[in-house]
């Protein structure tokens, strides 16, 4: 992240844009790739000015590139860095206000990092920007605990969206309304009818709050 | 500083008996070894993911909990360089050649190398194999002027175990009992849509190697009987048309 985009790799992105013309293209607040080297997974960014202006740089790069505007989405963190000055929700806020994007709402990596970071969802959502996301997205997490035993949540998309971000994810569609959502279970894939049924239970809450909206 | 943060992170991330980088934090001011485990484990996990799905055959041979021990060595020694992990792993069977415990696999590496070739051919441009008919224009009389473009997707494999045999016993073909154990000359390349496997006769891959590096027919015939008295000249020219190795004739 430290380092410039790789010119390569933008350029190999705007071919696969231009070739299936998404509705909408994401990408997390996270870094994954440093000194040549790619580690494949989103690993953790410190929230200073310094890094606010480095992950801006890259969003203007990638917009500029794709010549459209991108969502941003919130990461599940494990753990937090002592540099840190910013509360995630400011940073992402910022970013969209600097660069222009979008965001990506992951209600379930709210629920992890709030729980991981033993801080409130519900505040974490009441100060993030709505009117700017463009997406959710829901998955099921696995459960464990730090070294002094406090719960600690993995982003695994290996099962079903707990109950937990299912209330989380009314209460956002209550106040942001109609949103395109995604289940993402991408690890220990189940069987068709079971996937399904995710999809219909996010249909079923959607459809609950319109009509209470509506009422 | 934040580069620092960074090499920091990625050096211990990958190397799980390295102290923690400087700097982090749990709300619990705990030492935070098992958050951080958890990025140590998916960065190992799904770099061993990757050669998982690259390496069906080698996975059947050694078992899923040999190879993702072998993977997860390789991915914290070797993590790639490129975002494009189709490319991941091709140093893969030089690395399992010194790792002791596979040691006794001896024709592991190799059934590599076959996996490798075949994941390459498979992302390999699309080009048109010649037709038949390019075969009718060719003057017998001036073969020593004759180039012949190989298709993009051909990879030539040479062993000393009987790989393609160990492999396609590995990927879904029949087991039975290797009685020849002398090595075997691949060739995989993927015509069309579909990759293919096959075993070359005596001569035919010096004969391959000759015509990728430029050489024209009548030096590749050569090379190949040089190697192989008894290569079949007619055969392999025929074949360069019939396995779809060829894509032009160039005089």
């Amino acid at each position: 992240m430290a380092r410039p985009l790789d010119k390569e790799h933008l350029a190999r992105l705007k071919a696969l844009e231009q070739r299936y013309r998404p509705a909408s293209f994401s990408e997390h607040l996270a870094w994954s790739s440093h000194e040549e080297v790619f580690l494949n997974d989103l690993l953790p960014v410190p929230y200073t000015p310094e890094t606010l202006r480095r992950v801006c740089d890259h969003i203007d790069e990638v917009q500029e590139t794709l010549g459209r505007r991108m969502l941003l989405e919130n990461p599940s963190t494990y753990l937090l860095f002592e540099e840190s000055t910013i509360e995630e929700t400011d940073f992402l806020a910022e970013i969209a206000q600097r660069t222009g994007c979008g965001l990506l709402l992951d209600i379930n990596n709210v629920f992890v990092s709030a729980t991981n970071h033993a801080t409130s969802p519900e505040t974490y959502l009441d100060r993030f920007p709505l009117g700017l996301v463009g997406e959710i997205h829901l998955a099921g997490h696995a459960e464990t605990v730090d070294d002094a035993g406090a719960p600690l949540l993995i982003d695994a998309h290996d099962r079903p969206v707990a109950d937990p971000v299912w209330a989380l994810y009314e209460r956002v569609i209550a106040q942001a309304g109609r949103l395109p959502t995604l289940i993402e279970w991408d690890n220990d894939v189940p069987d068709w009818p079971v996937l399904a049924r995710e999809a219909a239970l996010a249909e079923a809450a959607m459809a609950r709050v319109m009509r209470a909206r509506a009422a | 500083m934040l580069a620092n943060t960074q090499s920091a992170f990625r050096l211990a991330v990958l190397d799980p008996a390295a102290a923690l980088p400087q700097g982090l934090a749990a709300h619990n001011g705990v030492t935070p070894n098992r958050r951080f485990a958890i990025y140590r484990d998916n960065v190992a996990l799904g770099l061993a993911a990757a050669l998982e799905s690259r390496f069906p055959a080698s996975i059947a041979i050694v078992g899923a909990d040999f190879f993702r021990a072998l993977a997860i060595r390789f991915a914290r020694e070797h993590p790639p360089r490129s975002p494009l992990l189709l490319d991941y792993g091709d140093q893969l069977p030089a690395f399992t050649e010194a790792f002791e415990p596979a040691r006794e696999v001896a024709y592991l590496p190799d059934v590599m190398r076959l996996e490798i070739a075949r994941a390459q051919a498979y992302h390999a441009a699309d080009a048109e194999p010649a037709s038949p008919a390019a075969l009718k224009g060719l003057d017998p009389a001036r073969l020593h002027e004759v180039r012949v473009e190989i298709h993009p997707a051909v990879r030539l494999l040479r062993s000393a175990f009987p790989v393609a045999t160990i492999w396609q016993m590995n990927a879904g073909g029949e087991a039975r009992e290797i009685v020849d154990w002398s090595g075997e000359d691949v060739l995989v390349t993927r015509p069309r849509l579909d990759v293919e496997v096959q075993i070359l006769p005596p001569g035919g891959y010096a004969f391959l190697a000759a015509l990728r590096t430029g050489h024209p027919l009548e030096a590749a015939a050569e090379a190949a009987f040089a190697e192989a008295p008894d290569f079949n000249l007619a055969a392999a020219i025929a074949g360069l048309v019939a396995a779809g190795i060829a894509c032009r004739f160039e005089i």
